[in-house]
């Protein structure tokens, strides 16, 4: 049974293979957005030597290595998911014997690890030359990073296929799933890390998931996060990965009741 | 005034088609302002940090920011040809927009009219006017005057680049993945030039020049004395650029073949 999954993953992977060359460009514009990213805060930061908790350097780092975790966490399920809906091809979808949720998740998975080992990784290092970025040698800092970055992706997915989801209920889902990639790149930290945010705004973030999403690992990447501080973060993935599996089945469950395919 | 008539019935005709998913009109409008917020958050953040990005204070960051919404939302309702090469080339619907009597850019820009996109306009404008409120800068007689020639300017700007760009699938039918690369460069466009080192400005000024779109027709209104002589070159560089791209979109037009059968 495993392995049907597996190869959900193996083909999703193949595809993206085959379309590589649209992947190369993907780097140039994570480079250009790190680069303008970069220089603003080098000019936020001034002569201030520490801000919002973090060095300048440490910032930097910040902002490389969550683009390039981006890359590798980043799918479109919810719009596959969403077009499926609509053209009822998930009808025939739902009556094979496999999971249909579990499929998708497997199939962002195996897009996942081709964006890791095509864009992620040589992508950091074009930005490791490019901007003064610093990288801790620690392996136990890279170790507990790998492991965060597989939930980050669960965690991710499980958003964009609720969104997804969503198209069961709406007529029209493409503005609320506008809204959640806006959502997802500021509220996890993407944009601005959580300890710049207002007190307030920081202390409401800290309650939702997205935080664990990027920045989570990406302050256990820059030190900002050490010794037992990294276990509890991954702690608090795991919590959110397992507390959304709830919503996720909720909806699903109500979604199926719901799906009426017109023609065929 | 056979294109002003075109054009007319091309936005009947939106409005119509649009009216019957109201819904969605609004939701498009929300979503799209909802990036510009994340943005403007961004500005509004970081300066709870610092008082000054390089001498820029807040209001006057957040005033070019806001100039940079306006000529950037007018480009995307009027020349937003982002899916061309896959709907005009590869489906093939550029040969029934040749068969017409209208020049082709004309009718595939009413095509793909984007009205909504407009709001952003507004938007922008409303924000320039709150940073502007902030700001000690005195307003002339001849500064909406100004303003308007700086927008149309940025605005040729964008056509130009984009339009030049668009041209690429008129010569060849793959994808070359060069829009959404431009389009996150032109985002350096709205903050101050002077952030980034030598190579990025040169390449603003004078190669993709983005800094007209935002940055140096602003810092105008700002009354930054250094960038008046940019500022002034804004409607100049644009005009330049769209008769450039206007040139290479005929001769794609002209060595079109088509692509199916």
């Amino acid at each position: 049974m495993i392995s049907v999954y597996i190869d959900f993953i193996r083909m999703r992977f193949l595809t993206m293979l085959a379309y590589r060359v649209n992947y190369y460009s993907g780097i140039a514009i994570y480079a250009i957005n790190i680069g303008s990213a970069y220089f603003i805060w080098k000019a936020v930061y001034g002569d201030h030597a520490l801000l919002g908790g973090m060095t300048s350097g440490q910032v930097s780092t910040y902002i490389a290595i969550s683009w390039m975790a981006r890359a590798f966490y980043f799918n479109n399920l919810d719009q596959e998911i969403s077009r499926e809906i609509r053209d009822g091809s998930v009808a025939i979808q739902m009556i094979r014997p496999y999971q249909y949720l579990a499929v998708k998740m497997m199939q962002g998975l195996g897009e996942g690890l081709f964006r890791l080992l095509l864009f992620s990784i040589p992508g950091m290092i074009i930005v490791t030359l490019l901007f003064p970025i610093r990288l801790l040698l620690d392996p136990l800092t890279w170790m507990a990073f790998a492991v965060m970055m597989v939930f980050s992706f669960f965690i991710n997915s499980q958003i964009n296929i609720l969104t997804g989801l969503s198209a069961f209920f709406l007529e029209n889902n493409e503005g609320l799933m506008r809204m959640k990639r806006v959502a997802i790149d500021l509220f996890s930290g993407l944009v601005i890390p959580l300890s710049f945010f207002p007190g307030w705004a920081e202390q409401l973030l800290q309650l939702l998931p997205f935080q664990a999403i990027t920045y989570l690992p990406g302050s256990v990447f820059t030190g900002n996060i050490v010794g037992n501080e990294i276990i509890q973060a991954i702690g608090v993935q795991i919590l959110w990965f397992i507390a959304l599996l709830l919503p996720l089945n909720v909806v699903w469950r109500r979604a199926r009741k719901r799906l009426f395919v017109q023609g065929g | 005034m056979f294109y002003i008539s075109l054009f007319y019935e091309y936005l009947k005709n939106y409005i119509k088609t649009r009216l019957t998913y109201r819904s969605d009109f609004w939701i498009e409008v929300l979503s799209d302002l909802a990036f510009n917020f994340m943005n403007l958050f961004f500005i509004l953040v970081v300066y709870m940090h610092t008082d000054a990005l390089d001498g820029w204070v807040r209001a006057e960051v957040i005033f070019i920011y806001g100039y940079f919404m306006v000529p950037y939302s007018v480009f995307n309702c009027f020349f937003n040809l982002y899916g061309f090469g896959d709907r005009y080339i590869v489906k093939g619907e550029m040969d029934r927009v040749l068969t017409r009597p209208a020049h082709n850019l004309f009718q595939v820009m009413l095509e793909n009219m984007d009205p909504p996109a407009l709001f952003g306009a507004v938007a922008g404008f409303a924000v320039m006017v709150y940073a502007w409120t902030d700001l000690d800068v005195a307003l002339s007689w001849y500064d909406p005057l100004l303003f308007l020639l700086m927008v149309v300017g940025s605005v040729m700007i964008y056509f130009g680049i984009y339009v030049s760009l668009t041209s690429l699938s008129l010569f060849s039918d793959s994808p070359t993945g060069i829009l959404p690369l431009i389009w996150n460069i032109q985002n350096y466009g709205r903050y101050p030039v002077s952030i980034y080192n030598g190579i990025i400005r040169v390449v603003l000024t004078w190669l993709l020049p983005f800094a007209f779109v935002g940055f140096y027709p602003a810092a105008l209104f700002l009354r930054r004395g250094d960038f008046i002589t940019m500022a002034l070159l804004t409607p100049v560089v644009g005009l330049v650029l769209m008769l450039i791209s206007i040139w290479i979109w005929n001769i794609g037009v002209r060595r079109y073949r088509g692509a199916g059968s």
